[in-house]
This record gives C-alpha cells, sequence and structure tokens, in this order.
C-alpha cells in the first residue's frame, strides 16, 4: 500500500484519517447540543444562532479559512492565547486542519442531529418527566437513545466532509507535506506536477473506497439501531 | 389525601377558570372535547403553568402564583397516563415498568412489583418491546408505569379514548380495582359518560372552561341542572343494584331501589354484589299506572320530584326512589296529557336490552 501510493501520498491519507476522526469526535457534541437547543428551545436570537452555525456552509470555504487565521492564528487572540495557556498552535500544524474541517463539517452534523430531534415525539420527554426523570436524565435515557441513527448519519457525513475539506484546510494551515498535506490538497498537489496523474488517481480511489466504507458502515449500524428503536 | 385544584388560565381566546377537590377515589373531570379537561390535568402534571391559581395534595403545594411556587414535573411524585400510552419504544416492557423506580433512584420493591403486574395481567409482556402490543396491552403497561413510579397522585387523561368496545371491556376492571384498592386521588378525564358513570366517585363537569357542577356521581348524574354539560343525548342516572340471580334464560335480576331490574347477563359479578348501573333518560318511560301486557320487563316505582323543561320539547324527569334518583326524558306534550306534577308517585319502565354492557359495572 504505501509502495503503491507513494510515501507523500500515504501520508496524506494517514493525516487525513486522523483530520476526520478528530474533528468528528470533537464537533460532535457540540452538535448535539446545539441541535437540542435549536430544535426544542424558544428564545429570542434563535435565528440569529442558527444562521452563524450555517455560516461555514454558505460562505466560501477560503473565507472561512482566512477567519480562522485571523482568529486562531499565532499571534491573533485566541490563537497566542492557546499557546500561552496550553502551548497549543493551530495554525500550519495537522490540529489546525481537525479545527478547520471540524469547523466546515458542524453544520452538516447540526441539521443531521436536529432532524433526528425533530422526530422524537416530546410527548415521550413529558412522559420521562412525570416519572420524576430531571431534564438531563431524560435526554439521556429518551432523547439520546431514540437518536442514535441520527447521530451516526451526522458523525458519518462530518468525517466525510471532513475528509473532502480543501478551501479552508488550505488558506489556513496551508498544504505542508507529512504535516498539513491532507487528501484532497495532495490529490491538488499531485495534479500540478507533470506525471502526477497515476499518483493522483491512486489517492481519488483510496478517497472513494473510504467514504463508501464509511456509508456502508453507518448504514449497518442505523438500520441495526433503527429495529431495536422501533420497538420491535 | 386530597387534590386541591383553583387554577385560572387564558388561551388565546379560551379562558379558563376551575376550583374543585379531588378526594381518594375517582374523581372524573367531564366534559366536551375542548371544555378544558386536558389544560386542567397539564396544569396539574406541570406540563403547563397556569396564569394563576394554587394546586396541592394533602399539605404538599405543588404550584401557589401568589409565592411563586411551581414543582418541576418530575418532583411533582405523579402517575400520569397518557391516551397513547406513550411507552418508551426503545424499552422493553420491563424495562418501561422499571424507569420510575431507575430514574428516582428508589429501591425495587419486588413483590409490589409483582401484585401490580398481576393485576394488569402483564406478566407475560415482559419482555416484549411496545412495537409488539396491541393497543390494549400497551395502555395497561402504561397503567403499570405510572403506578410502579410510587405516585402520591394518578392521572388518567382518557385512557380508552383510543380502544375499541372489547379492549375498553378489558381494562375497565383494572380501573376498577385501582380505584377500590389504590388509597391515591386519581383525577380521570372522560367525555364518556358511561365510563364516568362506572368508575368515578366524584363527578366535575366542565363546561366552557368553567366547573359546571360538581359532586358525587350520582347525584351530579341525576340532577337535571347537569344535562347541558353532559349532551341532552347521554343524560342518565346511576343507580345501584345487588345482583339476586343469574337465570337460565340469559338474564342478571337485580334489586335496586325500585323493584327488580333485569339485564341481559352481566358477566364477571357474583351474588349478592352490589354494582353500578346507568339508565339513560332517553330509553326511560313513565306510567301513571302498574302497566300490564307490555313486554318490557323493568317497572320501578318512585316518586317525580322534579320536572324541568329543556329548550326543544323535552321535559326531564327526575324521580326518586329511596335515597336515589332516575332521570327520564320524555315530551312535553306527553307531561301535559299525563298531567304530571312533583310529588306524584311514578311507574319508570326500562328495556332490558336497553341497558348496555358498558353501562354496568362494580
Amino acid at each position: 500500500m504505501i509502495a503503491w501510493l507513494g510515501e507523500e501520498g500515504w501520508q496524506a491519507v494517514l493525516l487525513s484519517l486522523k483530520v476526520s476522526f478528530w474533528a468528528t469526535l470533537i464537533s460532535l457534541p457540540f452538535a448535539i447540543a446545539i441541535a437540542w437547543v435549536l430544535s426544542r428551545k424558544e428564545f429570542s436570537g434563535k435565528q440569529l444562532v442558527n444562521g452563524i452555525v450555517h455560516l461555514p456552509l454558505i460562505l466560501p470555504p477560503v473565507v472561512t479559512g482566512y477567519m480562522l487565521l485571523m482568529v486562531f492564528g499565532r499571534r491573533a487572540p485566541i490563537g497566542s492565547f492557546l499557546e500561552d495557556t496550553l502551548g497549543l498552535v493551530l495554525a500550519f500544524r495537522w490540529t489546525g486542519a481537525a479545527v478547520a474541517a471540524a469547523v466546515m463539517a458542524f453544520p452538516l452534523m447540526v441539521r443531521a442531529i436536529r432532524l433526528a430531534i425533530d422526530a422524537v415525539d416530546p410527548g415521550l420527554e413529558d412522559a420521562a418527566s412525570t416519572l420524576g426523570a430531571p431534564r438531563w436524565r431524560v435526554f439521556s435515557t429518551v432523547t439520546l437513545p431514540l437518536i442514535t441513527p441520527g447521530i451516526l448519519t451526522s458523525a458519518v457525513l462530518g468525517f466525510a466532509k471532513a475528509m473532502g475539506e480543501f478551501g479552508a484546510t488550505i488558506t489556513f494551515v496551508s498544504a505542508i507535506p507529512g504535516r498539513t498535506q491532507t487528501l484532497p490538497s495532495a490529490i491538488y498537489g499531485f495534479l500540478q506536477v507533470p506525471g502526477g496523474e497515476t499518483q493522483a488517481l491512486r489517492l481519488v480511489i483510496v478517497s472513494v473506497a473510504v467514504a463508501m466504507a464509511a456509508l456502508l458502515l453507518s448504514e449497518l449500524i442505523s438500520r441495526r439501531v433503527a429495529r431495536r428503536i422501533a420497538g420491535q | 389525601m386530597t387534590l386541591s385544584v383553583s387554577l385560572r388560565h387564558t388561551l388565546d381566546r379560551f379562558e379558563l377558570d376551575v376550583t374543585f377537590n379531588a378526594p381518594d377515589g375517582v374523581t372524573a373531570l367531564f366534559g366536551r372535547s375542548g371544555a378544558g379537561k386536558t389544560t386542567v390535568v397539564n396544569a396539574v402534571a406541570g406540563l403547563m403553568q397556569p396564569t394563576k391559581g394554587r394546586i396541592s395534595v394533602g399539605d404538599r403545594v405543588l404550584f401557589d402564583s401568589s409565592k411563586r411556587i411551581s414543582l418541576p414535573v418530575h418532583k411533582r411524585h405523579l402517575g400520569y397516563v397518557f391516551q397513547d400510552a406513550r411507552l418508551f419504544p426503545h424499552m422493553t416492557v420491563a424495562q418501561n415498568l422499571a424507569y420510575g423506580a431507575k430514574v428516582q433512584r428508589t429501591k425495587r420493591d419486588v413483590a409490589h412489583e409483582k401484585r401490580i403486574i398481576e393485576m394488569l395481567g402483564i406478566g407475560d409482556l415482559l419482555s416484549r418491546r411496545p412495537g409488539r402490543l396491541s393497543g390494549g396491552e400497551k395502555q395497561r403497561v402504561a397503567i403499570g408505569r405510572a403506578l410502579l413510579a410510587a405516585p402520591e397522585l394518578l392521572l388518567l387523561d382518557e385512557p380508552l379514548a383510543a380502544l375499541d368496545e372489547a379492549r375498553k371491556a378489558e381494562i375497565l376492571p383494572f380501573l376498577e380495582r385501582l380505584r377500590d384498592h389504590s388509597g391515591i386521588p386519581i383525577l380521570y378525564v372522560s367525555h364518556s359518560i358511561a365510563e364516568v358513570a362506572r368508575l368515578a366517585t366524584t363527578v366535575v363537569a366542565l363546561h366552557n372552561g368553567r366547573v359546571a357542577q360538581v359532586g358525587p356521581t350520582a347525584s351530579v348524574l341525576s340532577d337535571p341542572d347537569s344535562v347541558p354539560a353532559l349532551g341532552v343525548r347521554e343524560a342518565g342516572a346511576v343507580i345501584r343494584g345487588k345482583l339476586v340471580a343469574h337465570h337460565d334464560d340469559g338474564l342478571s335480576e337485580l334489586q335496586t331501589c325500585g323493584g327488580a331490574l333485569f339485564l341481559p347477563r352481566v358477566k364477571g359479578v357474583e351474588i349478592d354484589q352490589v354494582i353500578r348501573v346507568r339508565i339513560r333518560a332517553h330509553d326511560v318511560i313513565l306510567s301513571r299506572t302498574a302497566p300490564e301486557g307490555l313486554s318490557a320487563l323493568n317497572i320501578l316505582h318512585g316518586r317525580i320530584v322534579s320536572l324541568r323543561e329543556g329548550q326543544g320539547p323535552g321535559v326531564m324527569v327526575r324521580i326518586a326512589c329511596r335515597d336515589e334518583h332516575i332521570l327520564a326524558r320524555i315530551t312535553r306534550r306527553s307531561a301535559q296529557a299525563m298531567s304530571l306534577s312533583e310529588g306524584d308517585m311514578i311507574h319508570a319502565i326500562v328495556k332490558s336490552v336497553s341497558v348496555a354492557q358498558g353501562d354496568v359495572g362494580g
């Protein structure tokens, strides 16, 4: 595999898997929380929150990447704070690529989970609270199990989006081979050099395979979960 | 323990202004759809915040707008059985039943659980999921789930409305047992007089967001003043009858205040047991003399205590026999022809088969 893809290609695949994994994992709890608030709560400014969440979906990715650089760059306010307190540097590191991918995947994940929460009968949650469950237990024992298929779908969507993220990533962390060169930027890079088409094509095949595998896996799991939830 | 409710709530153009007490036993919250029944129950449960009012169970205050008290739903210690059961679809029946104890972190009382599971006849369903239960089974599990949460107050919001007659007949006996053995106030929402007549100890009749009548079941149902709230077609009094015999021809004989009453075989009732029978006002014929040569078997004897004319051509006649009452709805023309007046002795004739099975019960 390493020989077939070449050192640079292989590194790009591993990096993209790592970046996408962390991007999905970190986004998920926030996506669930935001989706719950948007689905179940009424408050002034709800549309504003909704708009901000969806911003990365409609802005040009390059703009999102540039905004990330302005906020999380080493000399930017939050970026320098993170570096001083946690020693965490995002700009031009793989961690930054994960943040960029997470931000870009976030709206898709929120949408998928919100649809799932909307589909849960609030009457079931009422029933749980009449039986003595405080709100957080209602969520963990009723809402959360019932939206598991939606969460899985959202994780796969988020993972796929993170695997394919290009514009914001390359703007925020560039494409340094072995450090921040993800799968899409490696494909782009190979296409820029004469004779790189074969390498690019091989990486394309890997992308398709990873995406299909993730999709099939989530289908399998969510079908099993859905059967359990349908109360059969 | 007594549930005391006093609340005011305005929603759009609908105004609710309700005050009543629900003692131990079943208090039926009765009225047509849109009368505000479910709103009252949801306010007691805490699922809805009334504009003003006070709700308490015994000396425990659940809601008091003047003191800004409003206990959250999960601290009100209730059992709420919804019209649509609302079982958790991802849990088995056993897990549904155990849910209250689990979230309240109380120790499970296995003997108590067993008794309730047995009473509701759901022992064979424990490992099943709600998707594989019939409507009647779901509703029994929902009742069990509410009871096992150790409630101090039970709310039943039309638990039988979504079921067909056969399923209703399957569940009503459980509700009767619940009323006689649970020892907590039960608030029972219904728009069916048959259910109310059979189950309720107290009736609160709601009409357009206000309490139209409140009192013991027999007196509310036999009061001509409740007729507008109940609906004239459904009006009818409840009398008690002691079962004397099951006859071979398929009839059961009851001893009532006005004489013998023969009904189609009353199932599940033993000799000497006292049951309630609802006799609909429009099924009663009146006669001044004891009639002969009539196919109707039941001729009850009593004294007219009131005649009340409605808006239509009908007159509601209230007949007393000992301490009970029968209602008869006849035309104004008949009342004049017979020159009926208060204090007259009268015979009330009831056709046996007109008393439906749903109107008879413990």
